[in-house]
């Protein structure tokens, strides 16, 4: 049976034609608008508290819409985005550098391979402004100048100095922004948060997203809930891999749940592998820690040029004997090259043998320099919680020994398919934020998704949903609805299930498991032939996860295993859709290596003739091949060339 | 490594609990401390007892999730370090190791090292914001802030929720996570406008959470991971005295 089939084009008919400059503002006058007195009477489902989901239930929240908000952790001010360390982009232009929204524009569709939509990047690009004029009015502490005026720095891939950040946690600060944001609406009895729940199945009344079935996390009960609209900010899938810089929790399964569901599920493969993470220690290792990417514009990357001296101190190898190898090979943007090239690179001399640390997977990311030429203190105050950071883990001080960094997974650009109103193909179900595919193409540029998840959340999706809302009121709908009761039982049948295999291996082993054949073969380098085993490993696995796991316990009260078994079930069913979409496109672009397709030197090579599309993914049923349908990419604007940082 | 750990076990809010001991064996001093735990729950499962429930989401010192009290004090041994930024390395062959929840009566356990924190929440929904709807935003650039004052009221938001203060205040006293919070907006001018209802109402509900009373007892900043100052409570006070002098 062939892996999968192909069927008809899809197109995102939301996007007004016409000159680029002026689409959003012709989208929102046309979006039709829901009268102030009805929007009281409408709910709308949130899952998801993140910089996406946050912003997003309060901003509706401030517009008067009733939300029903949700996520797993604890507090919706715990989401991963806390986590964001370098920074959020804007094209405020005040350095006066040359930037503009266009050049963001045209750096992000470069930047991603030529594989995202020009219309929403564009949109991306002029919202960037706001979010910084939102976020300082909330007390956000960016970084400022003596003066009292905002700084920024430049950051992975640009020329221009455009990255706003509140020291290495700027992803903390913008969340408690929109934390506190939301937690004011829930206050005013807009919003109703739900935390410690968690989304396991969407229901469809009459082909619309209509409520969601969750799980409280703490009693176990299942309740189905019941909205007009339904937004999924539910985050990345990075974790399919087990190890990644994502946290724990980190999962797929609102996304997937809602893709079995008839959501199209787009470019699953593209996933983004960052250069700069402290390698693992160990068997044991649970998680990755990123060190931010800021860090190389004034760390050298380097490994000894000899395979022979990998294993001397650092201190012991002559400037000579080094290879600072991104200097050497783009010397137009040295250390500072995008992320996809930065990591295959480091993969490369770690091939080579040239890898330094345990196992020889690492290269030397070195401040020598950097402390010689500013003085300690200036890159303590810039870089301080980093290096205290990395001391903590690996015990090593990288004032004094270079910091070892390997690459790891980090972000994932694909997500639901959405069109222009960031709605799904299931009428009334939105996705916002990493969770959905819209606007990193094939690479994301450092510091793009915060401002995406922002953008989407304050002010993309609060336009647009009306025009959707606008059409209702629709049908009401309670728990004895056939299709409510229908999902619940999915639900409650599979928590029986995974409670009563009562095997001898623990969902953990299953992941790590997993996780390792992810990186291997759909890691940072896919063969045709590395693929199609994938596949195979990933069904056997599957089918032995449902023959062997344990989870212990029952499902009446908290636990943690229970929820874990749940992610990783889902997680095998996109991993195999992960692997059939990276085989299926026979290309290179972006954070999708393929081996057949490279240049004479070893450098990414796409095929535009072929492959200038989304792919967008269908569920066909358990155990049938996944439907292929294209949207094809139009480039009017910035006409797609071979990337080079040379 | 060898180690004997003694970790409290509880069912659920209804249950009484107790400490139950574990040895564990081959622990790398490169183990993080919640790594150390994953290898006993690993343990544990296969050996049909169920796993310790503990909360940790990011392991990187950022989300505060992760809350255990560690031989007596909140998130163990290591200054401005989270449980989940501990590694094994600090301990030694042969130690015994006490794990215990957060103890305090606005933070009821849930299961095992498991608590509920909500009140956290209840506290920054009184006031802990700056009422900026969506869209009203003036330009960024519009307000300079010294810069001195900005890197303060930094310092103060880096606060993440844990609730350490709380667990090891004599009182189980929420005010320096307040204290942070009225620091960090009452220092820049955006945050002007709210200052004196935002700390009285806080406050009140802080109290009505079930938060003890601030002595000075000092516990709080010294198990801080984020290294929250004394001196924010002191701005708290004086605050808000001159928000109810104004009333
Ligand atoms: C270490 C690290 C550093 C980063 N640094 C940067 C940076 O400097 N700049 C930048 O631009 N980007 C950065 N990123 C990327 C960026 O942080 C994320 O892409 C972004 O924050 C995602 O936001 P989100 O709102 O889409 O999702 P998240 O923040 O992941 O939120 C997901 C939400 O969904 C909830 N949820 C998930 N599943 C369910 C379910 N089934 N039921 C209920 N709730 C659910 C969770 O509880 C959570 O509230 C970084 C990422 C990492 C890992
Ligand atoms: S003040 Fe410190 S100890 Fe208290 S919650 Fe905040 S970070 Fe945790
Ligand atoms: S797990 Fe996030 S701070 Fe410890």
């Amino acid at each position: 049976m062939s892996l999968y089939t192909e069927g008809e084009p899809i197109r995102d008919t939301k996007a007004p034609d016409g000159p680029i400059e002026t689409r959003w503002e012709r989208r929102r006058f046309s979006a039709k608008l829901v009268n102030p007195a009805n929007k009281r009477k409408m709910t709308v489902i949130v899952v998801g508290t993140g910089l996406a989901g946050g912003s997003a239930a309060a901003t509706l929240g401030e517009l008067g819409y009733h939300v029903k908000s949700y996520c797993y952790q604890d507090s919706p001010r715990r989401a991963h985005s806390i986590a964001a360390q370098g920074g959020i982009n804007a094209a405020k232009n005040y350095r006066n550098d040359g930037d503009s929204v266009y050049r963001l524009f045209y750096d992000t569709v470069k930047g991603g391979d030529f594989r995202a939509r020009e219309s929403n990047v564009h949109r991306l690009a002029e919202v960037s402004v706001n979010i910084i004029d939102q976020a300082v009015a909330q007390g956000v502490p960016f970084a400022r100048e003596y003066g009292g005026l905002l700084d920024t720095r430049s950051f992975g891939g640009t020329q221009v100095s455009r990255t706003f950040y509140a020291r290495g946690q700027t992803g903390q600060q913008l969340l408690l922004g929109a934390y506190q944001a939301l937690e004011r609406q829930i206050a005013a009895g807009n919003v109703e948060m739900n935390a410690r729940h968690e989304m396991l199945e969407l229901i469809i009344v009459d082909g619309r997203a209509r409520g969601i079935v969750v799980r409280d996390l703490v009693t176990g009960e299942i309740t189905t809930e019941f909205a007009d609209a339904v937004v999924l900010a539910s985050g990345g899938y990075g974790n399919v891999f087990f190890l990644s810089t994502n946290a724990k929790g980190c999962n797929v399964t609102a996304t997937w749940r809602a893709h079995r569901k008839g959501a199209l599920f787009a470019n699953p493969c593209y996933t983004q592998i960052h250069p700069t993470c402290i390698p693992q220690s160990g068997d044991h290792q649970s998680k990755l820690t990123l060190m931010s990417e800021s860090l190389r514009n004034d760390g050298r990357v380097w490994v000894p040029k000899r395979a022979e001296d990998c294993g001397k101190p650092a201190a012991d190898i002559p400037e000579d004997d080094r290879d600072y190898y991104l200097e050497r090979i783009y010397p137009a943007f040295g250390n500072l090259v995008p992320r996809d090239i930065a990591s295959r690179a480091a993969k490369n001399v770690c091939d080579e043998g040239r890898g330094v640390g345990p196992g020889g997977l690492g290269v030397y990311l070195d401040f020598a320099d950097a402390i010689k030429r500013l003085g300690r203190p200036a890159v303590e105050a810039k870089y301080g919680n980093l290096f205290e950071m990395y001391e903590r883990i690996t015990g090593e001080d990288p004032y004094q020994v270079p910091m070892r960094i390997y690459p790891a997974v980090h972000y994932t650009m694909g997500g639901l398919w959405v069109d222009y109103d960031l709605q799904s193909t299931i009428p009334g179900l939105f996705v916002i934020g990493e969770a959905n595919f819209s606007d990193h193409g094939a690479n994301r540029l450092g510091a793009s998704a915060l401002m995406q998840g922002l953008a989407d959340g304050y002010f993309v999706l609060p336009n647009t949903i009306g025009d959707y809302l606008a059409t209702g009121s629709f049908e009401k709908v309670d728990a004895g609805h056939p299709a409510a009761i229908e999902a619940r039982q999915q639900v409650e049948g599979r928590i029986a299930k995974l409670l009563s295999i009562k095997g001898d291996r623990t969902v953990d082993s299953f992941h790590r498991e997993l996780g390792h054949i992810m990186w291997e073969y759909c890691g940072m380098e896919r063969t045709e032939a590395g693929l199609t085993k994938a596949i195979e490993l990933i069904r056997n696995l599957r089918d032995e996860f449902w023959q062997r796991v344990r989870v212990l316990g029952d499902g009446e009260g908290l636990n943690q295993a229970l929820e874990r078994a749940g992610r990783v079930a889902d997680f095998f069913e996109l991993a195999e859709l992960m692997c059939i979409d990276a085989l299926h496109r026979e290309e290179s672009c972006g954070g999708h290596f393929r081996a057949e397709s490279q240049t004479p030197d070893g450098e990414a090579q796409r095929d535009d003739e072929r492959f200038s599309y989304v792919a967008a993914w269908e569920y066909a049923g358990t155990g049938e091949p996944p439907v292929l349908r294209k949207e094809d990419l139009n480039f009017e604007y910035v006409h797609p060339s071979q990337r080079s940082y040379k | 490594m060898n180690l004997t750990l003694r970790v409290w076990r509880q069912k659920g809010p209804q249950d009484k609990g107790r400490m139950v001991s574990y040895q564990v064996t081959d622990v790398s001093p490169d183990m993080s401390f919640l790594e150390m735990l994953d290898m006993l729950n690993e343990r544990l499962t296969l050996e049909g007892e169920e796993p310790v429930a503990f909360d940790h989401d990011c392991r990187e010192g950022i989300c505060g999730a992760c809350s255990m009290v560690i031989n007596g004090t909140a998130h163990g041994p290591q200054k401005l370090t989270t449980t989940c930024q501990l590694h094994m390395r600090t301990f030694s062959d042969g130690d015994t190791i006490d794990i215990e929840p957060w103890r305090a009566k606005a933070f009821p356990v849930i299961k095992d090292l498991v608590v509920n924190r909500g009140a956290f929440d209840k506290i920054i929904q009184a006031g802990g914001f700056i009422s900026a709807p969506t869209g009203s935003a003036p330009e960024a650039h519009s307000t300079p802030v010294p810069k001195a004052d900005a890197d303060e009221a930094f310092d103060a938001a880096t606060c993440i929720a844990c609730g350490a203060c709380v667990a090891a205040c004599p009182n189980g006293s929420g005010m320096l996570f307040t204290a942070a919070k009225i620091t960090h907006l009452g220092l820049l001018p955006q945050g002007q406008p709210e200052r004196d209802s935002r700390v009285v109402n806080m406050l009140a509900a802080h109290d009505e959470a079930g938060f003890g009373g601030c002595t000075n007892a000092g516990e709080c900043t010294a198990v801080c991971p984020k290294g929250i100052p004394l001196t924010t409570i002191g701005r708290l006070n004086r605050d808000f005295i001159k928000a109810s002098g104004k009333r």
